[in-house]
């Protein structure tokens, strides 16, 4: 027996020490300056793809020697996922342009992004097109691993239909502080216009939040992160603020508990939604909508109103051969011109300064955007702290229990869920 | 020298190897570096990173099972196997009883009870999503019965429910392993029975249970092993592990752990926490059930 367990574990001790150092060689053997031809990943949705697809077409027309190869995110259950296993796996495309910065520290822990300020004019070039709305995006060593570059600001979306039906003014709906939203809702829901006043997703997967508790967090504190200077900042009487008016809704059944299969708002089931301006091509034809900012519980101002912005970056990946290649079609993809045609194309904000001031004939002609082109400059960013998802995921599963089933305190919810999360950021 | 090494018969290696092979790169190699992983402090990284894994002991698994969650997955999976196993086995044992004996349109039920087992969970998971959502069909036809909160979102029913639809997804299959296993019992043992008085339900009790053992063993074996590696269900079913995580499974939480959050090593440890599990369970199965034939 002896004798036979002998060569089996050899083997796999070679086997492990063979892996061991696998994990130690190196990205794209190409240096920063290097140049010719790469490869692009981009978000499948078909808005985005018509933009991609001309970006590329451009690019390659004008450098037949520096071509660009372009695909669709292979699918996966999230990007974030593919994406990680992308560079486990050593295959990482130049460049990805779906990269959401929740999952930005993780990558670069795993040695799978470049430092854009590691080109010459990296660090200038993001700060003069994004403006303030960078730092966000800055890691906590100096360097941006992400490009900023396209946020969708979260606002209230409704039924312009259905709050005539409850006998509300569809023009300008009573939902600016918290008492008149609880308001409207109850009148809603008693008007049995719909099943829900409002239904975010009530499930348990890390990013929900992002759509119920934080653009109002966001809101209500001024444009406050979840996580600043490596601690936990929602337990304040904003957070509780917060998490009690979603606590209401769903104890008062105006929110839904379950999870709802299809676009509730589309569907007519909820009179409101909670999502950002890449709603408006899909609800564009079937609802009559409009738009107002998230509330707050004393009502802000529009004009000072925060918000989630659920943006997705650019990463410059490892693995890529031609970073010169990279950065410069990584500089070309978000120049004024392609960020011109992106809002043309999808209606979502290029993260760049003075937007509205930038792009004035589109906003003209499209005045339905043109207040989340302004909301665009108000947006909080998730924060980029170690175990970021892991911080989400702990918040996610207090939220549930405390504010969509009402099982257990608020206060107690929210220091147990900051003591954790304070852990979690200083990389426990 | 090569003689000791190669054995006698050296050509029945090269016969064995290409299987020797498999064994080892498909599975001993995948648990032998999981187990090595859940001892160090390992995340998934570039190929041309240069991190650090240093050996970490117990670590990990200290901080599994200091996690309440995973003592909770581990309770979850607990509650799924005790209503499922039984449940498999007892249905699939009446039924394929009952399919044994029916004389016309046999193909029609067989094939009746094994589409659910053929059918990929995400398509089925919609039929049970509309059967038992808080509107849904069992509600409306429970009434003022229906319980409060409705069936997924509730966190003492949420568990429960799951094991209902795994254990009918699962039934076609353990049905046809019991329907094999029904062909072997002679028919003299039921004649003489029969000769002694004996009905229906004395021939199933005293005949069926005890020839079909070896069956049972095995059904009950897979059905927990099934029941072990729970993820598609309650990842579709309640949204990831809801109501507050009252229906996370095990390998749910290594899926979150080991690939949303970037912490393979956490994962693997419970993983192999899970191996432990499942072979203890097994084991006290085996004692209980009995699988040698005697």
């Amino acid at each position: 027996m002896r004798r036979r367990i002998i060569p089996v574990a050899g083997a796999a001790a070679a086997i492990l020490a063979l892996s061991a150092c696998s994990g130690g060689s190196g990205g794209g053997a190409g240096g920063m300056d290097s140049r010719g031809d790469i490869t692009i990943w981009y978000s499948n949705n078909e808005a985005e793809i018509a933009w991609a697809e001309q970006m590329v077409e451009s690019w390659n027309a004008e450098n037949p020697d520096e071509q660009i190869t372009a695909q669709e995110i292979p699918a996966g259950s999230s990007s974030e996922e593919v994406i990680s296993a992308a560079i486990t796996a050593g295959n990482a495309p130049c460049l990805i342009f779906n990269t959401s910065p929740a999952a930005v520290p993780e990558f670069q822990r795993q040695g799978g992004l470049v430092d854009l300020t590691d080109f010459e004019d990296g660090e200038d070039y993001i700060t003069e097109r994004s403006g303030d709305l960078a730092e966000q995006y800055r890691s906590e060593d100096g360097g941006f691993y992400q490009m900023p570059w396209k946020s969708n600001p979260v606002m209230i979306f409704y039924n312009k239909a259905l709050f005539a039906e409850a006998g509300l003014d569809p023009e300008n709906p009573s939902l600016s502080t918290y008492d008149e939203f609880l308001e409207t809702s109850r009148t809603l829901s008693e008007a049995g216009v719909a099943e829900y006043a409002i239904n975010p997703a009530p499930t348990s997967e890390f990013f929900q939040s992002w759509f119920d508790f934080y653009p109002l967090y966001a809101a209500e504190t001024g444009g406050t992160q979840l996580v600043e200077d490596g601690a936990a900042t929602f337990d304040s009487p904003e957070g509780e603020a917060v998490a009690d008016f979603w606590r209401t809704l769903y104890a008062e059944g105006l929110a839904g508990q379950e999870q709802y299969q299809g676009d509730a708002f589309a569907d007519g089931y909820s009179a409101m939604a909670i999502v950002g301006p890449w709603a408006i091509s899909v609800y564009g034809d079937t609802v009559d909508w409009g738009s107002v900012p998230v509330p707050t519980s004393g009502g802000t101002a529009p004009e000072e109103t925060w918000t989630f912005s659920d943006a997705k970056n650019v990463g410059l990946f490892t693995a890529c051969e031609n970073k010169g290649t990279a950065w410069d079609v990584l500089k070309f993809a978000t120049s004024e011109e392609q960020d011109g045609l992106w809002l043309e194309a999808t209606g979502q904000m290029p993260l760049r300064q003075d937007l509205t001031g930038t792009y004035p004939d589109y906003f003209a002609a499209n005045p339905a955007y043109e207040q989340f082109g302004d909301q665009a400059s108000r947006t909080v960013e998730v924060p980029n702290v170690p175990n970021s998802v892991e911080i989400w995921q702990t918040f996610r599963d207090g939220y549930s229990e405390s504010v969509i089933f009402g099982e257990g305190e608020i206060p107690t919810f929210l220091s147990d869920t900051a003591t954790e999360v304070d852990g979690l950021a200083a990389g426990d | 020298m090569l003689r000791r090494i190669l054995g006698s018969h050296p050509l029945g290696l090269a016969f064995a190897a290409p299987y020797l092979i498999f064994i080892g790169v498909v599975f001993a190699y995948p648990i032998v570096f999981a187990v090595w992983m859940s001892f160090h402090d390992y995340f998934f990284a570039a190929p041309g990173a240069v991190v650090d894994r240093p050996f970490v002991g117990f670590d990990n698994y200290v901080t599994v099972l200091t996690d309440p969650d995973v003592w909770r997955s581990f309770g979850n999976v607990g509650i799924f196997l005790i209503i499922n196993v039984p449940l498999t086995v007892a249905l699939s044992m009446l039924l394929a009883t009952a399919l044994d004996r029916v004389a016309r349109a046999k193909t029609f039920f067989r094939v009746a009870y094994y589409v659910p087992y053929v059918t990929a969970s995400v398509a089925v998971v919609a039929v049970w999503l509309f059967l038992f959502s808080g509107n849904g069909l069992v509600n409306n036809l429970l009434g003022p019965l229906a319980p409060e909160p409705s069936w997924l979102i509730n966190s003492a029913l949420a568990m429960p429910t799951i094991a209902l639809f795994v254990t009918w997804k699962g039934l076609g299959f353990y049905i046809l392993l019991y329907l094999a296993a029904l062909q072997n019992v002679p028919r003299e043992l039921y004649e003489s029975v029969s000769m002694d008085g004996g009905g229906r339900i004395r021939q199933f009790f005293s005949v069926t249970v005890p020839s079909v053992r070896p069956a049972t063993l095995l059904v009950v074996l897979l059905a927990t092993i099934t029941g072990a590696n729970l993820f598609t269900e309650p990842y579709l079913l309640t949204g990831g592990g809801g109501p507050n995580g009252a229906s996370t499974s095990p390998v749910l939480l290594i899926y979150q752990r080991g690939i949303e959050q970037g912490n393979p090593d956490i994962a693997a440890a419970i993983g192999v926490i899970l191996i432990i599990f499942v072979l203890i369970i097994a084991a006290l199965q085996r004692r209980l059930v009995g699988g040698e034939d005697r």
